[in-house]
């Protein structure tokens, strides 16, 4: 794998799970498969006790869409968290720090940062003017029709980039875990999230996303201080263990080759603390963390939790329990990865999952008593059922955004006028949960074996482009209009997923064949001058065997076994690299008809961003608008004071 | 809805509203800056100064592990400085809710 190769796999490996990659072994051991059923029948049927409660507790569209507006702040960080924590921060970000060390951790800052936007300058007035949808916060002073047709596209777009990662992730870490079919995975979790959904609508979103966030910090504080509490709790302490590790000074040598060799074992575990050993492209990373920071407060699924509490206050309180428990938990990954590398090892980690996703939940396997413990089994079946509750619970929070678009912001909003009763818009959005709940199952599993670990970082990058910018401006620029946000949202997402297209994610062959047609050329003539050393070091013995002479050194039978080794090395590399040119198929172009990338960065944000920003400042001046103009006092005075917000009907 | 009826123009051009609406703006606003410039100094210091991120400060710990555990404070502080300013401003816009009709009611 190039140095390339492993940084797409990284940016976007980690947020999808790169599970994509075929799993080798299933984790828990056979004769414990029983224990992994247990764990999870307790987990489905207490969020299923839960939905029963919640279902009887929904009985308007208020309550379908926003908790009937009577979520407390507390209750909504964890629901946030829930809500972010998928399964590619808790195991993507502990499996990259558990192979890459360092470049793992500073990852995971980017993902909290993210909430400092949120919680400065979008949760609060989203209270004060939304209602049910992002639509509802652009209607406001734009024409609603037009500005909710564009925000329920963008809306359904982003959610089900995000939503096909989580699935084919969901579906590959069940099949990894506990070794059932991938089909029959993905469509467990698509019907159990869709229970949830319909007949709990958001206040049983809301619990399960809860119950999740609590199992998971618990599961790793415990983790944590079983691995960590080995050096008394000693941060210098811990971290002398991990550069002392040889198995992580051997994956350090591994990472870094040739650079390696006059290293001490010392210098090569001390590396595995220091910067550059994953990203190798600082402007993608920094595109990456744009997309992040600004992309973050434009997904839907997030922004939406926004309108399950009553006032402003709660939305900030909500958004700074949220940070609390997010920061927390990848502090704590710091440990689930350095431990992982240390207890597990590189090499055992990436042979269940190519990606190192397994790296946490291997690590309770361990520190239960390994493999062939049933404590072990039974923690490693813990972790399994909450990574797998990790993946309901998120998958369900972008159902129901991408339902509340359609049946709020189109069936309502643009089709009915504004003119539908509770019953009926509750209907609405209960038939739209179905429609996206299949198409959800549906594309999940119709992208079996597909690499789709970029989706996510799409999904971010679309919500930075377009969401963030019209959201941003209607709250904070008076001139900002219906023109400004159509043009906001259609470049901001085109340009996204325009760039993605021409980008280094998608497949080259032509590349591809090059480069494999340089490996097969190196295979080649390795294996013409081994063949050659190997008739000389064969002659040499049987000149010395003939003449009853002894070996000379590096001439001997052992320096004939390595030869012959190493041509089985060649004629395998050769081998693959001309499988690999098979299965290209004689395509020569990208999806889109390219011979080579014509955009260099795998992250479209540093370009993208901007022009979505631009793209609502210029048509919002070119097509001035009165209306929206007049309507700046009422919009600015009421997000700053909270007067006159959709009031929370609480039962 | 009798908020509909308010001139909502008359509340903006109040000068309560006036001084919450300057406070608050630079408050924040400076706050967001300096999050996202100590953010991507991470990513560039990382890239550009991977010597300085290699220099010990104890024991195995390096500059690169205390910065990015800084990220993670920074973040706290931020979000615990805004959680006691914003009662200040929680409060001044309460009073101006409670005056509304007084400011902005129309005949």
């Amino acid at each position: 794998m190039s140095v390339n190769r492993k940084a797409l796999l990284g940016f976007v490996g980690a947020a999808a799970l790169l599970g994509a990659a075929p799993a080798f072994a299933q984790a828990v051991s056979p004769q414990y498969t029983y224990l992994t059923f247990i764990v999870f029948a307790a987990i489905i049927g207490v969020t299923m006790f839960v939905t029963y409660i919640a279902a009887k507790r929904t009985k308007t569209a208020a309550d379908f869409y926003a908790a009937g507006g009577g979520v407390s702040g507390l209750q909504n960080g964890w629901a946030i968290a829930g809500d972010y924590l998928s399964a590619a921060s808790f195991l993507g970000i502990a499996g990259l720090i558990s192979l890459y060390g360092y470049d793992g951790f500073m990852y995971s800052v980017g993902w909290l940062v993210a909430y400092i936007t949120v919680l400065l300058v979008i949760a609060e007035p989203a209270r004060n003017i939304g209602k049910y949808t992002m639509g509802d916060i652009l209607a406001f002073r734009n024409n609603p029709k037009v500005v909710k047709t564009f925000m329920a596209i963008s809306t359904i777009t982003v959610s089900t980039f995000y939503l096909t990662a989580q699935m084919v992730g969901g579906g590959v870490l069940v099949k990894t875990l506990i070794g059932i079919d991938y089909e029959v995975s993905v469509a467990v979790v698509g019907v159990l999230m869709m229970a949830y959904v319909l007949f709990g609508g958001m206040v049983a979103t809301t619990y399960v996303q809860i119950i999740k966030a609590i199992l998971l910090v618990v599961a790793s504080l415990v983790m944590v201080a079983l691995v960590w509490g080995q050096y008394g709790f000693n941060f210098n302490g811990y971290l002398e263990a991990v550069t002392a590790d040889p198995g992580i000074q051997a994956q350090v040598a591994r990472l870094i080759g040739d650079a390696s060799k006059n290293m001490s074992a010392a210098e090569l575990g001390q590396r595995f603390l220091e910067p550059g050993l994953y990203f190798k492209a600082p402007i993608d990373q920094i595109s990456l963390g744009m997309a992040l920071v600004l992309g973050t407060a434009g997904l839907p699924h997030i922004l939406m939790r926004f309108f399950t509490v009553p006032t402003a206050q709660q939305a900030r309180k909500s958004v700074i329990w949220a940070m609390a428990i997010i920061g927390g938990f990848y502090v704590l990954t710091l440990f689930l990865g350095t431990g992982a590398a240390m207890k597990v090892g590189a090499l055992q980690i990436t042979a269940i999952d190519k990606g190192g996703n397994m790296a946490a939940p291997l690590l309770a396997q361990f520190l239960g008593g390994g493999k062939d413990s049933m404590l072990g089994n039974l923690m490693l079946a813990f972790v399994a059922a909450v990574a797998f509750a990790t993946i309901v619970a998120v998958v369900a929070g972008l159902v129901l955004a991408a339902a509340s678009a359609m049946s709020h912001d189109i069936w309502v909003g643009v089709i009915k006028g504004d003119n539908a009763t509770s019953e009926q818009e509750l209907r609405a959005a209960r038939i739209s949960s179905v429609i996206v709940g299949a198409i959800a199952i549906t594309i999940g599993i119709l992208a079996k074996g597909q690499n789709v670990a970029h989706l996510v970082a799409l999904a971010f990058a679309v919500a930075a482009s377009a969401n963030l910018p019209v959201i941003l401006l209607t709250f904070y620029w008076k001139r900002c209009n219906t023109a400004g946000v159509v043009a906001g949202l259609v470049v901001g997402t085109l340009s996204a997923i325009a760039l993605v297209l021409v980008s280094p994610n998608m497949t080259y062959p032509l590349q591809i064949k090059a480069a494999q047609e340089k490996v097969i050329k190196a295979s080649d003539e390795k294996i013409a001058k081994l063949t050659g050393d190997l008739k000389g070091i064969q002659s040499a013995i049987d000149q010395a065997k003939a003449g009853n002479q002894p070996l000379a050194a590096g001439l001997d039978e052992a320096a004939l076994e390595r030869a012959k080794k190493e041509i089985g090395i060649a004629e395998k590399a050769k081998a693959g690299a001309e499988a690999t040119i098979k299965g290209l198929g004689g395509a020569t172009t990208s999806l889109v008809g390219l011979t080579e990338p014509l955009f260099p960065l795998r992250n479209p944000g540093l370009v993208s961003i901007p022009l979505g920003f631009l793209a609502v400042i210029i048509a919002s001046l070119l097509y001035r608008d009165k209306r929206a103009e007049e309507m700046w006092d009422e919009l600015y005075v009421r997000s700053n004071t909270g007067i006159g917000r959709a009031a929370a009907t609480a039962h | 809805m009798a908020n509909q009826t308010l001139n909502w123009a008359a509340i903006d051009a109040d000068p309560r509203f006036q001084e919450l609406h300057a406070r608050k703006s630079r408050f924040l606003w400076g706050l967001m800056v300096f999050a996202v410039i100590y953010y991507f100094l991470l990513p560039i210091g990382a890239a550009y100064f991977p010597d300085l991120f290699k220099v010990r400060v104890f024991g195995v710990v390096n500059f690169g592990l205390v910065f990015a555990l800084s990220q993670f404070v920074v973040a706290w502080g931020i979000a615990f400085i805004y959680a006691r300013r914003a009662q200040q401003f929680d409060a001044m816009a309460e009073a101006i809710a409670r005056d509304a009709q007084k400011i902005g009611g129309r005949k």
